[in-house]
């Protein structure tokens, strides 16, 4: 089965800014436009904890505690900056994946984001 | 968010109170004394300090720039606990602060909150908390405090006889974990101890408990064993933390746990309340349940005596 690497290209891992830019209009191009998808951070805990979604969701985090908190990827394909209260950051996931998360400033909370291949991922590539 | 109800229904009666003793390990001395949980005990040791004793102050979680419902007004309670400070009898040789200076690592934050602390006419050491370094390069906090400081900013001073340390535990944090040291901080800190007398008194500080206060929301510190191990053959260990915004007390051995009240805002006692966090409560309860701390050393004492008095008795 193809991933969606097969729509990379040039700085495409390069940086999360650059892969926000291009997983937005790839996945626009090709029509597959995944639905967006959101997580909110309140009581100390992302909700949903596990999120699963489409190769191509921009996934928003939005922070309803009176704290800060951050987005930490592990592996550091992404990171928010601090987000006070109602404050939010959006990422597009463009390939498939487990990615887990973390809050920097809390670590106890933690989050997962699954990303499957798009529909029709599988077909040929332009 | 969590309100002074929920806190009320789980965290003050009797059952409660001991359920925290139980799990606080042996030890714990406590009394809930309109709705603030006081260390008992060693409060009496203090009140009987009197000549030929060294008093400093800590303050802890300030805040400024927190202005949500669980106090609107951080910059009016901290000037109230320097106010506290400033008419006490006798003059503190210094002060430490346990963290969490800012709220949101804004300059304009550490300015305001250093306009009001400077008031106090004392030495303040600083140990950053979470809130201290949230900027995105982590650089303002070590620009204004990182003065002579190692790593991160840990340090050590001797004054009037007693080791001071000063430690880091709110950087490069593990997804899942608590507070963390790390170890070039424990082979610093190891070295710092190497060859001190076991007589001379330590004061340990740093801005999360050192010890698992709460794990399930994440009030303690992966590797703070490894720092109380380096402390054993110590005498007179005291360890100072702040984050949890309320008084807890351990003794264990010869190390005496404490964490102060905040100036800013009460949180909820642990497990009362879905999640850590800011606590509202009505306004003529919130200057109850804040608060500064006056550590007491009367030389040949065993232990320092710690007396927390809050903003409004």
């Amino acid at each position: 089965m193809k991933l969606a690497m097969t729509f990379s290209g040039p700085g495409y891992l390069r940086a999360a800014g650059a892969a926000f830019v291009l997983g937005a209009c790839v996945a626009a191009g090709l029509g597959w436009a995944a639905a967006d998808a959101s997580v909110n951070i309140d009581n100390f805990t992302f909700g949903p904890e596990k999120l699963t979604v489409k190769a191509g969701t921009t996934v928003t985090w939005k922070n309803e505690d009176d704290i800060p908190h951050t987005v930490a990827s592990s592996t550091k394909a992404f990171k928010s900056h601090a987000l006070d209260t109602d404050d939010t950051f959006s990422f597009t996931f463009t390939t498939p994946g487990t990615y887990e998360y973390s809050c920097s400033l809390h670590p106890h909370m933690v989050g997962t984001v699954v990303v499957e291949p798009a529909d029709g991922a599988d077909k040929p590539s332009p | 968010m969590s309100d002074i109800n929920r806190a009320d229904e789980k965290g003050l009666n009797r059952r409660k109170v001991l359920e925290c003793m139980t799990w606080a390990g042996a030890g714990v001395l406590w009394t809930v004394t309109g709705g603030v949980p006081r260390s008992l005990g060693i409060v009496g040791e203090a009140m009987a300090a009197g000549a030929g004793s060294v008093t400093f102050m800590q303050i802890s979680d300030s805040h400024i720039g927190f202005d949500k419902a669980a106090n609107p007004d951080t910059p009016g309670t901290l000037q109230a606990a320097i106010n506290k400070i400033k008419a006490l009898p006798a003059k503190p040789a210094f002060m430490i602060h346990t963290g969490d200076i800012t709220h949101l690592s804004k300059v304009k934050e550490f300015d305001d909150a250093n306009g009001l602390i400077s008031q106090a006419g004392l030495d303040v050491h600083y140990v950053p908390g979470e809130h201290d370094v949230i900027d995105d390069e982590r650089k303002i906090y070590l620009e204004r405090y990182g003065k002579g400081t190692k790593g991160d900013g840990w340090y050590s001073f001797d004054s009037n006889g007693i080791h001071f340390i000063g430690l880091v535990n709110v950087m490069d944090l593990k997804p899942g974990g608590l507070g963390n040291l790390g170890d070039a901080q424990l082979a610093w800190l190891a070295d710092d101890l190497n060859g001190r007398s076991a007589s001379q008194p330590i004061v340990l500080f740093a801005h999360v408990p050192l010890w698992t206060v709460y794990q399930q929301w994440g009030w303690g510190t992966d590797d703070g064993a490894k720092a109380l191990d380096l402390l054993k053959r110590f005498g007179s260990v005291t360890v100072l933390n702040g984050h949890i915004h309320q008084v807890m007390q351990k003794v264990e051995g010869n190390v005496t746990f404490h964490t102060a009240t905040s100036t800013s805002f009460p949180q909820p006692a642990p497990g009362s309340a879905p999640s850590p966090g800011p606590m509202k409560v009505p306004d003529d309860q919130l200057r109850k349940l804040l608060g500064i701390t006056t550590v007491n050393f009367k030389q040949g004492e065993q232990r320092l005596a710690i007396v927390d008095t809050p903003l409004q008795g």
